[in-house]
């Protein structure tokens, strides 16, 4: 039931986006992630969308298949959208109907604000959708390699990434066997009052919180009898490969950041 | 209550680069009060199969009729929920599904959620407590202090609450000893007995579908390759290796003896008991000569 969530899955491919360094992709989406509140005009929101588009595009990822996947979140961006309509109330009046009032401003603003969300939302799940887990985790840590000097726990951090993300499938399935379980004994959560619904979520939370410590638990036992003693001195399988493409991506992020400050608005 | 698939396809995550075909034109009918085994090499589809049976799946293609209901790609969620009332599920590793405070709310959660009075539903579980042997004071204790054994019965227990009239068992006895299994095994011949239920094993020992059904279903790679008796299907040594399975222990330990002996016995023994009884008469008439 939960299978067309993509949030946080990898989805294994060949294109150009899947085959660069994952420092260089996690770098992009880093500064990207700031880059976009550069943004304030018509001009620079339509270039963070066509942009985000066309990485899309490059990575071979089908669209149905994306927006399906992101639904839920694409509801929340709805939400947020009417939430300015009604709520903001400046610049000129477009729409006086009975007790609804919705002003240039809102109009304005919603549209911004859910482009901005969607555009974060969108290269995140680009990153993890042509990264693999391990590969993202391999990037963060050779990037915050340098932060060890102030003692930052680098590689435990790393490390913890690593499981949460290596566990969200496995937890998503065992979500969808508790659920088919509880509902087999006439639990519903699909009817009823919000009362009732969210009361019907307790079977489901329950045990899925005392298997998630059992498998923790598990996990544990299994890295120390294997001898893991953290990061120190520990080599590596997989060597990282910075190649020609992946500073391609760095001049092309400051490509996009030249545009984005030269069709500013300003204030 | 009777039970038919025509034709059942099924596909997971139908539309996105996941999916996954499980199920193709399945076909098998399973007549009320029956013991259907359903047996398959791991990934053969027999998990998805019993999800249909219930409605927890609905088939992508084809029909799947429970009683008077009939199942199909755009049945409404409340026909199904009609369903679930009578069809009961005791999943794999079913322990995984407690969650209430106390072992009595626990089992009581079913037959509440179904709409049986909360007196009766009482009175039920503490019956249930009785009759899956488990010691009188469970009642009031959490489920997650018992042992590994007890919560499965206690989640057992769960699904017998609301008196389905057709049992579905993935593989109940997984990861328990070899007593707690045959105890197991053996109260849920005695109900199907006793109440009359018709009840539908997915395991992966020949040895306890040649023993307890009376009828077997046979899935291969999605499809349904062969059904029919216990004697039917494990006489077919060939063809179910051809399904990488295997034949009851008893069935192997007579096809050596009558390797070594150079002759046939008329009966297939099915079980121990069985084979005993075979060897035991054909001793005899050999003394007899």
């Amino acid at each position: 039931m939960l299978e067309k969530m993509i949030f946080g899955r990898y989805v294994p491919g060949n294109s150009f986006v899947h085959r660069l360094d994952p420092r260089s992709k996690l770098l992009f989406v880093f500064l990207f992630i700031i880059a976009v509140f550069l943004a304030d005009n018509t001009a620079t929101y339509a270039l963070l969308l066509v942009f985000t588009l066309l990485v899309i595009f490059i990575a071979r990822i089908r669209l149905y298949f994306l927006f399906n996947g992101l639904k839920p979140i694409l509801f929340l961006i709805i939400f947020t959208l009417l939430m300015h309509f009604i709520f903001t109330k400046e610049g000129a009046l477009l729409i006086d109907w009975k007790f609804l009032k919705i002003y240039e401003e809102g109009v304005r603003q919603g549209i911004y604000i859910s482009i901005r969300f969607l555009v974060l939302v969108l290269m995140t799940t680009i990153l993890t959708l042509t990264t693999s887990p391990i590969s993202i985790t391999d990037g963060m840590e050779t990037l915050l390699n340098p932060l060890k000097r102030i003692k930052l726990p680098v590689h435990e951090l790393a490390l913890m990434m690593s499981i949460s993300l290596r566990f969200i499938p496995t937890l998503m399935d065992e979500t969808d066997k508790i659920l088919k379980a509880q509902l087999a004994r006439g639990s519903d959560l699909t009817s009823g009052t919000v009362k009732e619904r969210i009361r019907a979520v307790v079977p489901l939370l329950v045990p899925l919180f005392v298997s998630a410590f059992k498998r923790a638990e598990d996990l544990a036992i299994a890295m120390e009898v294997r001898g893991y003693r953290g990061g120190e001195g520990r080599t590596r399988y997989r060597q990282l490969d910075w190649q020609l493409r992946d500073t391609l991506v760095i001049i092309l992020f400051l490509l996009l950041v030249a545009a984005l400050i030269w069709l500013r608005g300003g204030n | 209550m009777d039970i038919s698939l025509q034709q059942v396809g099924y596909s997971y995550a139908k539309g996105t680069p996941f999916e996954k075909r499980a199920l193709y034109e399945v076909n098998a009918s399973i007549r009320t009060g029956s013991y259907t085994a359903v047996i398959g090499h791991t990934g053969s589809g027999k998990s998805t199969l019993l999800l249909h049976l219930n409605g927890l799946l609905k088939p992508t293609e084809g029909v799947v009729r429970v009683g008077d209901v009939s199942i199909t790609a755009d049945t409404k969620a409340k026909e199904l929920k009609k369903i679930r009332r009578h069809v009961g599920i005791v999943f794999q590793f079913p322990e995984h599904q407690l969650f209430e405070e106390t072992v009595e709310k626990d089992i009581m959660f079913g037959p509440l959620n179904f709409g049986i009075p909360e007196e009766e539903a009482k009175q039920r579980a503490h019956e249930l407590i009785r009759l899956l042997g488990l010691p009188e004071d469970v009642a009031q204790k959490s489920p997650f202090d018992l042992s590994g054994g007890q919560m499965r019965r206690v989640a057992i227990a769960g699904v017998l609450a609301f008196k389905p009239s057709v049992l579905i068992l993935d593989e109940p006895t997984a990861g328990l000893d070899p007593r707690g299994r045959k105890e197991i095994m053996e109260l849920f011949t005695k109900l199907h007995k006793e109440e009359g239920l018709t009840t539908i094993l997915v395991t992966h020992s020949m040895e306890d579908a040649a023993r307890y059904a009376d009828q077997v279903l046979v899935m291969h790679e999605g499809r349904s390759v062969m059904a029919g008796t216990p004697e039917e299907v494990f006489g077919d040594a060939d063809r179910l290796k051809s399904f990488r399975l295997g034949l009851p222990r008893s069935v192997a330990f007579q096809h050596n003896v009558e390797k070594l002996f150079g002759k046939q016995f008329g009966t297939l023994a099915l079980t121990e008991e069985q084979l005993a009884e075979t060897i035991a008469e054909a001793l005899k008439e050999e003394g007899e000569r």
